[in-house]
């Protein structure tokens, strides 16, 4: 049973690492790459490892994977070619690639597969549950646990600095040409001093200036709002 | 089933995902082919957890999965950062620091 498992998995997730290398479309890459990763949280399963699987399929398959395709619809995800587009490495990079499978296959069935025991070791009842891992990351491993909070902080705030828009080091007529901010809207427009009439807008106070005379009543030194 | 199989599975991701990432142009992808790589060594790691039978490889695969999540995110940061500079969202054309 666990063997008719495990080659029903290993299909899928192999089908799916393939599918995200030669899929063109950016977006049907992550489509593939989520197959693949749960493929990989039921392998996770078959080994034991209950709390891997789980954290697997939450946080890549979750939420990740949202964030990839977030960013693929933003981006753009066109069709474009498979190949680079470099002569030398439009020979080497396949070249490059077969040489690592072909190491690894022979580091596999020279020495590596030999020297592991098949079967795997006897387990008690609780390996790999949560409190397992958890106990595990509270008492031997809680220099990495520490420094992983740190690394997510750290990469958060990364991510949003660079990420975000720059106002000064780019030309801000950048954005009005390409639309980003279509067009400044006329001062009090849309606040909450129009709708309550404290301040007419600057259409309509025009237009009253226009009639009485134009004197004192400047836009600007009235505040409050 | 054998631990070896796991292991063989592992090593095939890992060859996927590094073709990916020597052939790929799209830098999206890239990154994409990067998690299939950690995630063939995510594999090994429990593989090697379940034959010793000590719970230490999946505390390993779980720290493995934070620093790709860290990985992920500067990345896409990078690509959105790229986009928004008009520039081409190709790693061939981005060659700007070569001297």
């Amino acid at each position: 049973m666990s063997a008719v498992l495990f080659f029903i998995a290993a299909i899928f997730a192999l089908t799916g690492a393939i599918g995200v290398v030669m899929l063109r479309n950016p977006f049907y890459s992550v489509l593939a790459l989520v197959v693949h990763l749960i493929a990989l949280a039921a392998l996770f399963l078959l080994l034991e490892a209950q709390f891997v699987a789980a954290a697997q399929v939450v946080v890549y398959a979750g939420a990740v994977m949202v964030l990839y395709v977030f960013v693929v619809a933003y981006v753009g995800g066109a069709d474009q070619p498979l190949g680079s587009g470099g002569g030398a490495l439009k020979i080497l990079g396949p070249v490059f690639a077969l040489a690592v499978a072909v190491e690894l296959c022979i580091a596999m069935l020279g020495s590596a597969l030999a020297g592991i025991s098949s079967r795997g070791a006897h387990l008690h009842t609780t390996f790999g549950t949560p409190r397992d891992i958890g106990r595990l990351f509270l008492t031997a491993y809680l220099l990495p646990f520490e420094l992983a909070s740190l690394l997510l902080m750290v990469a958060a705030v990364g991510a949003v600095v660079l990420a975000r828009r720059r106002r000064g080091l780019e030309a801000e007529e950048d954005e009005y040409e390409h639309g980003i901010v279509a067009e400044h809207r006329p001062v009090y427009t849309g606040t909450q001093a129009e709708t309550t009439g404290v301040r007419r807008t600057v259409a309509l106070e025009a237009a009253a200036e226009a009639e009485a005379e134009p004197a004192g009543t400047g836009s600007g030194s009235e505040g409050g709002w | 089933m054998d631990i070896g199989w796991y292991l063989v599975v592992s090593a095939l991701i890992f060859s996927i995902g590094a073709a990916g990432v020597l052939t790929r142009p799209n830098p999206l992808v890239i990154l994409l082919c990067l998690e299939l790589m950690l995630n063939a060594a995510n594999l090994a790691l429990v593989a090697f957890s379940r034959m010793w039978g000590t719970p230490a490889g999946q505390v390993f695969a779980l720290i493995v999965m934070v620093v790709a999540a860290c990985e992920v995110t500067v990345g896409l940061g990078l690509i959105v950062a790229i986009y928004r500079r008009q520039m081409a969202i190709n790693v061939d054309e981005l060659n700007e620091l070569r001297g």
